[in-house]
């Protein structure tokens, strides 16, 4: 990550407390808690290793290296990272588990446009 | 909360002699047991599989690519949860058999055709391995499968904790299970020690329940079992 795009990213740090609806185009990183829902829709979002979320979660791309409580949803890929600690359902095209990640929950694998029907 | 953490080290082999930071061992085996349920899996579509091993992007990867359904459930890591630890009538730690169960495994009775068990019950604490099996027998259908691997008298105390990564009809890529104890910072990665060697009549009396239970013994120290709901 260069610092062009750090200067650009909309950051909720690790102080940060927002309780509510979390909606917007841009990328995210949260570093702090946040309880309600997010939906990025074609946007990226990234929780930190201090990140501590309880939403249900809707973006293009999503990085886990915090603690998840929350159904997560990727159009297009997932990454846990070995910090990552998520309790909920995951649905996306494309997944990455790194060594050491907690998941509790359901993974359904959708295929990727053009290859077929969503694995059910 | 200290003595907690003393208390779940007796989970975790002790690191003296070995080196902070050596790689993930990785080693491949043969299966029968997986053999018998890739039979099952390759000739069936859309089943509902847990696997409550180590969590495994390969191994979900492997099981979604055929259209089955996968759930994943750390049942170790979850066991270790300092919030389940209780003090009995004598001021003995505990864990607390009814929260782990109100946490952990909540689904519908008889949702899932195959439950990886890997060798969970050798490496959890032994109050909570019965009442685990009980609870996978009610979540299983009638005639679903279950893997479990157990370690022969001949494996130490010392015995590698491997997670299983499901490669083909057959085989499995075995890599060491390390993490930080609870508590402990995330560098202090170790593995988890064997608690106890079950002999084939306490594994018959585990799943006494299930209708049928087969043995393949293997060259290394393991039995897998296989038992049909």
């Amino acid at each position: 990550m260069d610092a062009q795009q750090v200067t650009e990213l909309a950051t909720i740090g690790k102080s940060v407390v927002v309780k509510g609806e979390l909606s917007g185009s841009e990328d995210l990183y949260i570093d702090g808690h946040v309880e309600g829902s997010i939906d990025l829709h074609n946007s990226s979002l990234t929780v930190g290793p201090n990140g501590d979320v309880k939403a249900n979660i809707s973006a293009k791309a999503i990085v886990i290296q915090g603690k998840v409580d929350g159904s997560l949803t990727a159009s297009d890929r997932l990454d846990l990272r070995k910090s990552a600690i998520v309790t909920g359902d995951l649905t996306t095209q494309r997944i990455s588990i790194e060594e050491g990640a907690f998941l509790k929950g359901k993974i359904d694998l959708q295929k990727e446009a053009g290859k077929g029907a969503a694995s059910k | 909360m200290a003595s907690v953490s003393h208390n779940l080290m007796k989970f975790f082999r002790s690191t003296s002699n070995q080196p902070a930071a050596a790689p993930p061992q990785k080693l491949t085996r043969r299966s029968s047991g997986v053999g018998e349920i890739s039979r099952v899996i390759n000739s069936q579509e859309g089943l509902r599989i847990l696997d409550v091993g180590s969590t495994s992007a390969n191994n979900i990867r492997f099981f979604t690519d055929q259209g089955h359904k996968n759930y994943s459930e750390d049942l170790l890591r979850a066991s270790l949860d300092p919030a389940l630890r209780v003090q009995d009538a004598a001021g003995n730690s505990i864990v607390d058999t009814k929260k782990f169960l109100d946490e952990n495994l909540v689904y519908a009775n008889g949702l899932f055709d195959i439950v990886l068990c890997w060798n969970l019950p050798d490496y959890m604490e032994e109050s909570l391995v019965k009442p685990t099996i009980d609870r996978l027998w009610s979540v299983m259908k009638p005639g679903g499968l279950l893997l479990a691997f157990f370690h022969t008298r001949d494996a130490g105390p010392d015995s590698t904790c491997y997670r299983y990564l499901v490669t083909g009809t057959d085989m499995l890529e075995m890599q060491e299970v390390r993490f930080a104890p609870p508590g402990r910072p995330a560098s202090e990665k170790q593995s988890p020690r064997l608690q106890r060697v079950f002999n084939n009549r306490h594994i018959e009396n585990l799943f006494r329940d299930f209708a049928s239970i087969k043995f393949f013994l293997a060259r290394d120290n393991i039995r897998e079992v296989l038992v049909v709901r």
